[in-house]
């Protein structure tokens, strides 16, 4: 399935990440949802995207990336529009913390954004709304160069 | 397995029990859950708690004693959440595989709480160990903590016990286990800290997975009784966040600690509400725990690491980062 969404993220059952991703109130077109089922056919982004994902503490950091993440950076396309990620997990996993959005952003060569905890403050909400916002200035302006 | 209604009036052990069947999974939640909880087992004779020695006699009479009385403390909830609390949310279970989970759950605090001894036994002597649990049976506050949670585990609301028990491993467990963090951000009991990571570690699934739950229970309910949910979450929360502060006065006063403590406390409260579901309650002018601490906990936790927040000068693009083959394959 096609998106021109800006902001595209996986969340599992818990709708953490999707919960944050509620509080941006961004336009309902301005945001993509990954299928939660690993067997679901995967998105096709369009525009270029900032790609929000959580860690779930894996022992190690390993197996982090979320499979349904995978497979929709398993397509070359979507790798080439991921401008940057955003994490989401918690402090108690130590240096796991986030790690999936270390790993996205390492083999992508995109920036780790930002991070959150659990679903988000209202200052994380705040924080990226802005940070967003700015981002998208910078990278249009670099586009226009 | 028993619906909400249902679980209002089962008794403390299942009356029926089928086999269960890990091929179906009605919810994957369960099976991921469970993975997560075998993968990250640890035992804690494997940590090298003797190297410890020498750091533990660099510490004053007095930072041995409140070591010693967190360390007890901690292990008493442990010992509730092991032998009663997650035992307690089997009969309310929403799926069969829940009731599995939560034997495990069961199990690892009953590790927690027996590591805590481990430690002990490499740094102190008998009569130490003796005085510190005299003091966990005498201490107000701490008695008074259990006894709150105790209450609500011996009740007949499985969502009540749901959210006591995620306010416990989420909330109630960190104005102990700042001490730890605090040592090791000073490079003391690194070693004894690595052990309180692991078991930092299992509390923030156990506290994710009960209060998902919670909140798949939730769905259940009327608009009447969500609300009294959450009333009575805020009011639990208040009641104990009262009782933490004055526990956290009268052991972190004489140190000097307890302004500092307070912030990992609301800090975690928060985490424990998003837990549950619930918006963050303490605003970020209260939360902002200790640079020192938060890094002994997450070495990448601190602002410098976004690119939004940081400063952007240390921020390196495209670190290097230790992969796994199945993390990736492109």
């Amino acid at each position: 399935m096609l998106t021109s969404a800006r902001l595209i993220y996986f969340s599992s059952v818990s709708n953490n990440t999707h919960r944050f991703v509620e509080k941006l109130r961004m336009p309902e077109e301005e945001t993509a949802r990954l299928p939660v089922h690993t067997g679901a056919e995967t998105l096709q982004a369009t525009e270029p995207y900032v790609l929000v994902l959580p860690t779930y503490g894996a022992n190690g950091g390993r197996g982090s990336v979320p499979k349904q993440v995978i497979k929709f950076l398993n397509v070359e396309s979507n790798r080439r529009l991921l401008r940057g990620v955003i994490g989401a997990g918690n402090t108690n996993f130590h240096e796991s913390y986030c790690i999936a959005g270390d790993i996205v952003a390492a083999k992508c060569n995109v920036p780790h954004l930002y991070r959150f905890e659990l679903m988000g403050t209202p200052e994380d909400v705040s924080k990226v709304h802005k940070g967003l916002e700015e981002f998208w200035k910078q990278q249009s302006s670099l586009s226009a160069v | 397995m028993t619906t909400s209604v249902e679980a209002e009036t089962s008794s403390t052990l299942l009356d029926h029990v089928e086999a269960i069947n890990w091929n179906r999974l009605p919810d994957e939640k369960d099976g991921e859950v469970w993975n997560r909880l075998v993968n990250n087992f640890w035992l804690p004779e494997k940590v090298p708690v003797s190297n410890d020695v020498q750091s533990w006699a660099t510490l004053t009479e007095e930072e041995k004693t409140l070591t010693m009385r967190v360390f007890t403390g901690l292990t008493l909830l442990d010992t509730i959440q092991g032998t009663v609390g997650a035992v307690a949310l089997i009969p309310h279970s929403l799926t069969q595989h829940e009731e599995a989970v939560l034997t495990n759950i069961a199990f690892m605090e009953s590790v927690h709480a027996k590591s805590y001894s481990q430690i002990f036994s490499t740094l102190c002597s008998t009569k130490e160990i003796d005085d510190a649990f005299r003091w966990s049976r005498e201490n107000p506050h701490l008695q008074r903590k259990a006894q709150i949670v105790m209450d609500y585990y011996h009740g007949s609301d499985g969502q009540k016990k749901r959210v006591a028990s995620t306010i416990l491993e989420s909330f109630l467990f960190y104005s102990g286990f700042y001490l730890p963090m605090h040592w090791s951000s000073r490079a003391k009991l690194t070693n004894t800290a690595d052990i309180i990571r692991l078991i930092i570690r299992d509390e923030a699934v156990h506290g994710y997975y009960i209060g998902y739950k919670y909140q798949r229970a939730l769905e259940l309910e009327t608009p009447e009784r969500r609300q009294e949910l959450k009333d009575y979450t805020f009011e639990l929360l208040f009641e104990l966040y009262d009782n933490e502060v004055a526990y956290t006065h009268d052991l972190y006063d004489g140190v000097g600690l307890a302004e500092d403590v307070k912030k990992f406390l609301h800090y975690n409260a928060n985490k424990a509400l998003m837990n549950l579901g619930y918006e963050a309650m303490f605003p970020a002018d209260v939360t902002d725990v200790n640079p020192a601490i938060l890094s002994a906990l997450s070495p990448n936790a601190d602002e410098n690491h976004d690119f939004f927040s940081g400063s952007g000068s240390s921020y390196v693009i495209g670190k290097a980062v230790e992969t796994e083959d199945e993390d990736w394959d492109f």
